[in-house]
């Protein structure tokens, strides 16, 4: 299939960016949409032009490392997918697409669709974690864990930080990928002693990078793990009854 | 220089609890007076990362990713072994560590998979406290399931996506310790090369990918922590990114380089589709618990696969192999899949693939379990061939998965540069020549929470006021050498991109050095990569400078050091003259085509020395030494 692409080109942070349109022939629809990309940069490297910039690396939709806003949706049109496991036969023949790195402001752009998430990874060290040094634990089988709770919170902890969630919200806000976080943690026996310290830290970090949610709900639509809204209330819920906790903790000396 | 191993005294049981009696300690009010550098954080490196630093060292981490949760640890499938026993299934420590040597074709170093065995029971532990949501019974303990090459259940996972919540595990201990202060991270750093002073490494020296930056590190230890080598092969099941410099910088200063013709070819991955490929996506050998592989019995059967009748089939695995049948290790169920294919029975676009499949399976035990054992395995193997795998058979074919060699390390894991440790995929010791499934993720784990922070601790207790400073004349010359290096390849302005020298690089390797190997196609195959290798510096095109994100620059590096890899591969593959495991060599077979050893020539080590770009680099023999299995012909009929 015969493609045209309007692909965002910016060298560096600073520099201005523009769009630039390539043409994509004989792209084989069994193709991924960043082996799309790599057959483009074949022929933009034989041409001496430099190749487009983008994240990748596993191209099997975990690691998170790549994502694109593909005609103004993260990670492009189907759902449930990373750009790496999304492929052409999801398109037309002659289809016009648009490329642009993750729109939010928390991620600058560091070369044409590569973008900085670090701010993602300060959430975590803010308290995405369960404080147990190696060496110290119990037996494993001494914690039961109902299947129940165990898959609710593995359905949070399937998180690849992609930032699609932020990229796609018109707020910026992390607040899917940091509920994520705290839901898998806090929903688990291991997880208690911290639960309420987490939430309260973990808020604080991402509200001083990102924006505020308002329930758009544009995140859990363009999930590639399919992460649920539902998370981001229990986050809440969490937060309110940590500052209540707070309150009470502070009141009595 | 003779290989010592330092193997601790006493029976086996015994050794490592001997060894960390004797290891000699760092006072507590010392350890932060010690800089560790860590290079890679899969499960190895972050592991090792985060423990040391809760130890008290200052640790430095270097990884090529934008964070240290992206590494290819994370794409891991099926699952982590553990002798834990709690099927009650007659599993125990030493019957782990029998598996993982028998599996390993009787050509890993036995001390060494004893403390694996050992130490996996504690990994799970240490997962479980951290909140990897491991499945569950309903009663709420841990569930377990079987993998290739045993008869016990002791495989734990987290859906399809162990790896990805064990290395979250670990991340999130090392991003405690970087919030801490403890761990100082360097994202978006690329290690290029190894420093020494006076024998000793001493530091790393390190390209900034975002602003090209050339920078030097020094410390009183050195962790490679990088991952495998399979990306040799162009089309891997490794991540783009995965490559062997980290590795190569330090055989070319020094380390000896261990087997590196052990490499595995994992029989069930997703077929190539067309030349535009960049890369072979894994099924997790899991799915081989409930599927079942067959081809056609006769060659040049098109018909689709439910029009072929049970008779017509050929369950070849279930047939050779009787008592293991579909859970035949990966070497083996990789060249049955070849030989049937070879024989013309191959099934999907151009021959090379054979049926995976789940009817069975489905009937006997419904859908919604096939589901929830494997849904986002199925789903994927859908988005990627647009098949529907619970209608229709799967289709796989093997690809170059992980790679068994690596640096030489003793049991300290310690390569033979003094201060230079390497831990996970990328040393050589814990699975011989074919490693069984659910064990990288165990020995990744195993070497960073609890040996490396021992044995390293070990090594700097001697250390003490032997500081260096990145000042160093040492520091300065081999960073000029990584500069000129640079150089050379933004200088070359040739004619053809780093990917096409890349796949034909891969090519020669996958067609001769690959499942099969010949000596007429290893020296056809040595001799190819000089060619090749001669064009590509003299002809490659890396555009843009070297002042700048530059991906093609990053590949370029990675590029010339397959070739220098692939070409002492073949090297390795030409002088073991023998089949074992994942080497497979077309002379030594048994008349019904089994891997055929030869432990009278064979029984060791080979570990390579570097000796100068235009010197033969030469071979150092570790004998091994079976005290506690009986060498026997591997079976698993």
């Amino acid at each position: 299939m015969d493609l045209t692409l309007q692909v965002w080109r910016q060298a560096s942070r600073t520099a201005d960016g523009k769009f630039v349109t390539y043409e994509a022939k004989g792209i084989s629809p069994d193709a991924s949409f960043l082996e799309m990309l790599d057959v483009v940069n074949e022929e933009l490297t034989e041409r001496n032009e430099q190749p487009i910039h983008f994240e990748h690396d596993c191209r099997e939709g975990i690691c998170g490392s790549c994502g694109m806003m593909i005609n103004g949706v993260a990670h492009g049109p189907i759902g449930g997918t990373a750009t790496c496991q999304l492929h052409m036969r999801h398109f037309k023949d002659g289809d016009n697409i648009r490329v642009e790195p993750w729109r939010a402001r928390a991620f600058p752009i560091i070369k044409d669709l590569i973008v900085d998430r670090s701010p993602l990874d300060q959430i975590i060290q803010a308290g995405g974690y369960i404080s147990v040094n190696t060496g110290s634990a119990i037996e494993a089988n001494t914690l039961l864990i109902p299947k129940a709770i165990q898959e609710r919170s593995m359905d949070a902890a399937e998180c690849i930080q992609c930032g699609a969630c932020v990229a796609q919200c018109p707020n910026g806000a992390a607040q899917l990928f940091t509920s994520a976080k705290v839901s898998h943690l806090g929903l688990l026996p291991q997880g208690q002693p911290e639960r309420y310290d987490r939430v309260i830290r973990m808020v604080e970090v991402m509200e001083e990078h990102f924006g505020s949610c308002t329930m758009y709900g544009e995140c859990e639509a363009v999930c590639p793990k399919e992460i649920s809204i539902d998370f981001i209330a229990r986050m809440n819920r969490d937060y309110l009854a940590a500052k209540f906790k707070n309150r009470k903790a502070e009141a009595n000396g | 220089m003779t290989l010592d191993s330092k193997i601790p005294p006493g029976p086996i049981d015994k050794k490592w609890e001997h060894a960390k009696a004797h290891y000699k300690l760092v006072n507590p009010a010392n350890k932060r007076k010690y800089d560790v550098i860590v290079v890679g954080a899969g499960l190895a490196g972050a592991a090792a990362a985060a423990s040391m630093a809760e130890l008290g060292y200052n640790v430095q981490c270097f990884v090529y990713h934008d964070s240290p949760r992206r590494a290819h640890s994370i794409a891991a499938q099926g699952g982590i072994n553990a002798a834990k026993n709690y099927q009650n299934d007659g599993d125990s420590i030493y019957r782990l560590f029998y598996d993982t040597v028998k599996g390993g074709d009787y050509r890993s170093r036995e001390e060494n998979v004893y403390r694996l065995a050992q130490l996996s029971v504690n990994i799970i532990d240490q997962a479980v406290a951290q909140g990897v949501p491991f499945a569950r019974e309903y009663g709420g303990t841990l569930e377990n399931r079987s993998f290739g090459g045993v008869q016990v259940s002791r495989t734990f996972y987290a859906r399809g996506q162990t790896g990805q919540q064990l290395l979250l595990g670990a991340f999130q201990a090392l991003e405690r310790q970087i919030a801490l202060g403890r761990v100082k991270m360097y994202p978006r750093h690329e290690m290029l090369d190894v420093v020494l002073v006076d024998g000793q490494a001493k530091g790393i020296v390190t390209r900034n990918l975002v602003t090209g930056t050339i920078t030097s590190y020094a410390a009183d230890a050195v962790v490679l922590a990088t991952g495998g080598y399979a990306n040799v092969f162009y089309l891997s099941t490794n991540a783009k990114a995965s490559n062997a410099t980290a590795i190569w910088r330090a055989y070319r200063r020094g380390a000896y380089f261990a087997n590196p013709c052990y490499t595995q070819i994992h029989p069930t991955c997703i077929p190539q589709s067309g030349d535009f490929q960049s890369k072979l996506t894994l099924m997790s050998e899991s799915l081989r618990n409930d599927g079942r592989i067959w081809v056609p019995k006769v060659a040049g059967d098109a018909r689709r696969p439910d029009q072929i009748p049970e008779a017509e089939r050929d369950y070849y695995l279930e047939r050779k192999y009787p008592s293991f049948g579909n859970l035949a290790p990966r070497d083996i169920a990789s060249r049955g899949a070849k030989e049937v294919c070879d024989e013309g029975r191959g099934v999907g676009p151009g021959g090379r693939g054979v049926y995976l499949d789940f009817a069975d399976a489905i009937k006997r035990l419904g859908r919604s379990v096939i589901e929830e054992r494997y849904g986002n395995l199925f789903d994927m193997y859908a988005d990627i061939t647009a098949e529907n795998p619970y209608e229709t058979p799967m289709r796989i074919y093997p690809a170059p998965h992980y790679t068994m060699g690596g640096l030489w390390v003793d049991y300290n894991l310690m390569s033979t540069i003094p201060g230079l440790y390497v831990g996970g995929e990328a040393n050589f010791s814990d699975h011989g020549a074919n490693r069984l499934g659910a064990s990288a993720l165990m020995q990744g784990l195993a070497d960073g929470y609890f040996v490396l922070p021992v044995t390293v601790g070990d090594y700097l207790a001697g250390q003490l006021g032997k500081k260096v400073s990145a000042d160093r004349a040492e520091f300065k010359q081999t960073q000029a050498e990584v500069e000129q290096r640079i150089g050379k390849l933004v200088g070359a302005k040739g004619k053809r991109s780093v990917d096409s020298f890349h796949k034909e690089l891969g090519n020669i390797m996958w067609e001769r050095c690959g499942m099969a190997r010949t000596a007429e196609g290893l020296k056809s195959a040595i001799a190819d990569i000089r060619t090749l290798r001669e064009q590509y510096w003299r002809d490659v095109r890396v555009l843009g400078t070297d002042a700048e994100p530059n991906q093609a620059l990053e590949r370029a590096g990675r590029v010339a050091d397959f070739f220098d890899l692939g070409e002492l591969m073949c090297i390795d593959a030409l002088a073991r003259e023998e089949s074992a495991g994942g080497h497979f060599r077309v002379e030594h077979q048994t008349g019904e085509g089994e891997a055929k050893r030869n432990d009278d020539d064979f029984l060791y080590v080979s570990a390579w020395q570097f000796k100068g770009d235009n010197a033969a680099p030469e071979l150092h023999k570790e004998p091994l030494v079976y005290e506690e299995v009986k060498l026997a012909t591997r079976s698993y009929k």
